[in-house]
């Protein structure tokens, strides 16, 4: 285009509307972009439609891009991410729908209050634990022939077995005074390395199931036959232990760290009675020797 | 492949702003951004084949959209209420002007309006845009051609007035 001013209207170059449009835009090579405004530079109600829908273009953008720097919502934050917890994991993801099969008729045990847990990561793990032991619960206390691996009548087995796996001195609570009889017992994959389950009954033949881990166990030295050797020693026990509530219809579970470890009471319990329970089970181990 | 494999915060902001406008107000929008976002991981798998991930996330947007809008799920919610929360917000006049253009907009035919969003905040090309919303070239530009008259008609009130600077013209609803 030559730079002669004013150009007059270019012939035989016909403006289209798209054409138009695609200048305003910025969307034309610079050449016909110079022939578009030489075409605009005689017809002023077409440069000003032009105009008009340049300006509405900057007021959009003045209107909107605000949101660009607003502080984005934790559950955004949260979603913009690889899903982790549930779908990441095609074991645990079975395993939460079958929790979700199993609930159904009780009320309905929901994930979503899992996916609105803190943010943070640790609190996402930590959040994941109740999960994890309600989802154990409730894959293996429907269980009426296999729903331990070793049964408490060997419960001196069981506790070896355990203890050894677990890389830490195991016991299991009794919990007799409260209504429940030990069933047994068996080894879970945890999140960082293996899971006690021990399995309650009670006369009605209701399950509790106390789910344990040992988060020192998740970066173990592991001896030749694949033993983890955690050391429990620093892990002291904590004078401040919080207990803690999850309620989701019919399932609950009461959990709580100690130390290096994480414990779980889930039955379809009310608060109260896991209350009791949890209180128990803790003041055994507080007493029984490290 | 994309370097974006665990994350698409990136995205969010882009994402958040089109959905503002689209939605026009920031419960809805940011629902669709949520449901947008959990989409596109469910479809992660299908990453690999995505040429455009802009267009691909855009286009995730504009169908869960318009599912809203046939289930009537989207809430017409008062303009008043609906003022984005800007982090500077613009002076007194700037500020009435830019409602008008809010309210204008949401009188748009919502495929008029999808158009124009995607080509006015997103800058997009045209082809970009005809790939997002999955229809020919030729339609985004008579709904672009279309979109930008009215809003004009309704910003302006005239059809041939000067744009820009002319003194808006209260809409009435």
């Amino acid at each position: 285009m030559s730079s002669a001013a004013p150009p007059p209207p270019p012939s035989g170059v016909p403006v289209t509307e798209a054409e138009l449009h695609a200048y305003a835009d910025r969307q034309l090579t610079p050449e016909r972009a110079a022939e578009v405004a030489a075409w605009l530079a005689h017809r002023p109600d077409e440069a000003a439609r032009v105009r008009a829908w340049e300006a509405h273009k900057r007021e959009l953008h003045a209107l909107y891009d605000p949101v660009l720097d607003e502080a984005v919502p934790p559950a955004l934050r949260r979603r913009a991410r690889r899903p982790a917890s549930w779908s990441g994991r095609p074991a645990l993801a079975a395993a939460a729908a079958l929790l979700l099969v199993l609930a159904a008729g009780g009320g309905g045990w929901t994930l979503r209050g899992m996916h609105d847990a803190p943010l943070l990561a640790d609190a996402q793990r930590a959040n994941d634990f109740p999960a994890r032991a309600a989802i154990a619960h409730a894959v293996y206390a429907p269980e009426v022939k296999r729903p331990v691996e070793v049964d408490g009548a060997h419960e001196d087995q069981l506790v070896t077995w355990l203890s050894k796996r677990m890389g830490a001195p195991m016991q299991a609570p009794h919990l007799q005074s409260l209504g429940y009889a030990l069933e047994g017992g068996r080894l879970l994959p945890g999140e960082r390395g293996p899971v006690a389950q021990f399995m309650y009954r009670d006369e009605a033949g209701h399950r509790l199931t106390l789910y344990v881990s040992n988060e020192k166990a998740g970066t173990p030295r592991t001896t030749a036959d694949g033993l983890a050797t955690a050391d429990l020693r620093g892990g002291g026990r904590q004078a401040d232990t919080a207990f803690r509530f999850a309620s989701e219809g019919a399932v609950n579970v009461f959990w709580w760290v100690d130390g290096p470890f994480r414990y779980a009471i889930t039955a379809p319990a009310d608060r109260a009675a896991l209350t009791q329970v949890s209180a128990e089970v803790y003041r055994q181990l507080a007493a029984a020797p490290p | 492949m994309h370097e974006l494999d665990d994350d698409l915060s990136p995205w969010v902001p882009r994402l958040r702003r089109y959905a503002r406008a689209l939605a026009g107000n920031r419960d809805d929008a940011d629902d669709l951004v949520q449901d947008t976002l959990e989409r596109a991981w469910a479809r992660a798998g299908l990453w690999r084949n995505v040429a455009d991930m802009r267009a691909w996330l855009f286009g995730i947007m504009h169908n869960l959209h318009v599912d809203a809008l046939r289930r009537g799920r989207l809430s017409v919610v008062a303009l008043d209420d609906d003022t984005p929360d800007a982090v500077a917000p613009p002076p007194q006049a700037a500020r009435a002007a830019v409602l008008d253009l809010q309210a204008a907009l949401e009188r748009l035919a919502s495929e008029q309006r999808e158009v124009l969003l995607l080509v006015a905040l997103e800058d997009m090309a045209y082809a970009d845009v005809a790939r997002t919303l999955g229809i020919p070239l030729g339609t985004v530009m008579s709904r672009l051609s279309r979109g930008r008259e009215r809003l004009r008609l309704l910003l302006d009130g005239a059809p041939s007035v000067p744009g820009g600077d002319a003194v808006r013209l209260k809409v009435v609803k």
